[in-house]
């Protein structure tokens, strides 16, 4: 990879040890994230996500194996090094983690004023960043007093402050709304664009990896599971655990009925990047003559483009599945059989 | 209804119990503060856990705390004589008056910021903060209104200590209402002296919640 490396982890196995024995957050993760990516990092609750993030700024310390960040070795430096070392690494969280008492530009002046800058360039700075977060009107106003989107935004705009290379999002959208979790997305990818930061965002959402991220890493069971560019996890997912998390719900379906009728043939459709404007699948049914039955549909727009999938139930000829097969070969559909387990 | 002289008494008697409290609270807090912020930085899950220090200093608290004021007070006759020459008046008071409440303000800091979020406190080593930036810049200010609520009550224990050190010849208004109220049965005297600490604990509660409420941003 030509792509200059930010950010190296080694073998690394977190061991928590509790009244009942150890338990083991991390095993033998390997990961290499490069500078000027978004690098998404997902799993479900408990899969050790949060403790691998919590590694990469030594927040948590690894029990074994290596973290690299920007050519330090993190887990070999003293305590005051280290101190130095993490004001390159910025961190958000999922609870603002800003400062109760004080106001939204003291906030952000707080980490400057930590390295010793004095105050009047720590306002100076400050301002500009609440610019940039689209803040600046808010400069006195208390955290109470602001929204969870306005929080998080001046927890971005103080991340920012000491000029990191690097940006650690701890389910940082995990406690907004929809609505708000799109606009601190875009903030985050405007932000790795103008000022080139590489970003980490830890989410158990697979939308905000498809909104944001360039490659992911799916963490399973303390495990790296499955990693790489977004797209091919996207269009062939290898896993369960990448399964899962591309059908999230799935526990709840359990318990409902079979869809359709067994041994009938299941397709997913995989949408990645075609224009909203084609209706794909009427098209095929109209062309190929043959209904197929819906069983699951996930779509939406970003940026402009349909990303999603369904699942469809193929009709029970085969001559209409071949011919069905033939079409979305021609129309460059990306599509792969499915077995019910799959749901 | 009382005569001139009375009069001066009981006002000398309220600005010397206003002089021993206001002195012994700020003095308290001098040792009381530093040891509450201690114990929180020192603990299993503090900033930089040192169990030994902690644990003895948990002991040490405990053991003052569990002694009656009446008692230490008598019992630190020897060390006010030694301080501060002698152990009448209310300057002398003073010293049993440090000793006794500093332990008790310790716990109250104590608690105070462990209400502290965790995650701001988390937020901050992240950015590189050391453990004495993170006492004074993050775990004292976002604690400002809770230690403000632990002083009022601070002070009014203090006012009630003042009060019993009327005994041994304290000063203040409870010498007063010891040696008119108790020992001359001058009730009248006794419940002029008892309304006034009661104004003056209404005073200093009433303040301290006042200023809690209004420094404290979370709200609104």
């Amino acid at each position: 990879m030509d792509q200059k490396e930010i950010i190296r982890i080694e073998g690394l196995t977190k061991r928590f040890s509790g009244k009942n024995g150890d338990v083991v957050a991390l095993e033998g993760i390997d990961l290499s994230i490069n500078q000027g990516e978004i690098f998404g990092i997902i799993g479900l609750s408990g899969a050790g996500k949060s403790t691998l993030v919590r590694c990469m700024n030594l927040l948590e310390r690894p029990t074994e194996g290596r973290v690299f960040v920007d050519g330090q070795e993190l887990s070999a430096l003293t305590e005051k090094q280290l101190r130095q070392a993490r004001r390159g690494i910025g961190m958000i969280f999922q609870q603002f983690n800003l400062l109760m008492q004080s106001t939204a530009i003291e906030n952000i002046c707080f980490p400057l004023l930590l390295s010793g800058v004095n105050r009047r360039e720590a306002e100076k700075r400050a301002l500009e960043l609440l610019e940039i977060v689209g803040l600046s009107d808010k400069r006195n106003a208390y955290p109470a007093q602001l929204s969870g989107g306005q929080k998080q935004r001046i927890a971005i705009a103080r991340a920012l402050a000491n000029e990191p290379k690097v940006l650690l999002c701890d389910e940082a959208t995990s406690a907004l709304d929809p609505t708000t979790t799109r606009s601190i997305l875009s903030l985050l990818k405007e932000i790795n664009e103008r000022l080139g930061i590489t970003i980490i965002v830890i989410t158990h959402e697979m939308r905000v990896v498809e909104e944001i991220c360039s490659r992911v890493a799916i963490l399973d069971a303390s495990h790296v599971a499955e990693m790489g560019k977004v797209e091919e996890i996207f269009r062939r997912p290898k896993t369960a655990a990448a399964r899962r998390l591309l059908f999230p719900g799935r526990e709840q379906r359990a318990e409902a009925p079979a869809f359709g009728a067994k041994n009938q043939r299941m397709l997913r459709i995989v949408f990645d990047g075609m224009t909203p404007f084609e209706p794909v699948i009427a098209n095929m049914v109209l062309a190929c003559g043959a209904p197929v039955n819906i069983l699951f549909a996930n779509t939406r727009a970003i940026e402009g483009k349909t990303v999603g999938q369904m699942i469809v139930q193929l009709p029970e000829a085969e001559d209409a599945v071949s011919r069905i097969e033939a079409y979305l070969n021609a129309q460059n559909v990306h599509y792969e059989e499915v077995t019910d387990d799959v749901l | 209804m009382f005569s001139k002289e009375m009069l001066n008494l009981f006002l000398e008697g309220t600005l010397e119990t206003f002089y021993m409290v206001v002195m012994s609270t700020l003095l308290a807090y001098l040792i009381g503060l530093p040891l509450g912020v201690l114990l929180v930085v020192s603990g299993e899950d503090g900033i930089r856990p040192m169990p030994v220090l902690n644990r003895t200093l948990g002991v040490v608290i405990n053991l003052l705390r569990s002694a009656p004021f009446l008692i230490l007070l008598v019992a630190l006759t020897p060390v006010t004589r030694a301080i501060v020459g002698t152990s009448l008046g209310s300057t002398a008071t003073i010293v049993p008056l440090v000793i006794g409440s500093a332990p008790f303000i310790a716990r109250m800091v104590e608690s105070s910021i462990k209400e502290v979020d965790g995650g701001v406190i988390e937020a901050a080593q992240s950015m590189g903060a050391s453990p004495m930036q993170i006492v004074l810049r993050v775990m004292l200010p976002e604690a400002k209104p809770s230690l403000t609520v632990g002083a009022a009550i601070a002070v009014t224990t203090i006012l009630g200590y003042s009060a019993m050190a009327g005994f041994v010849g304290g000063g203040g208004l409870g010498t007063i209402a010891v040696n008119y109220g108790v020992y001359r049965y001058q009730t009248d005297v006794m419940l002029v002296t008892l309304a006034l600490l009661v104004a003056i604990v209404q005073v200093f509660q009433e303040v301290g919640m006042h200023i809690a409420a209004r420094i404290d941003k979370r709200r609104r």
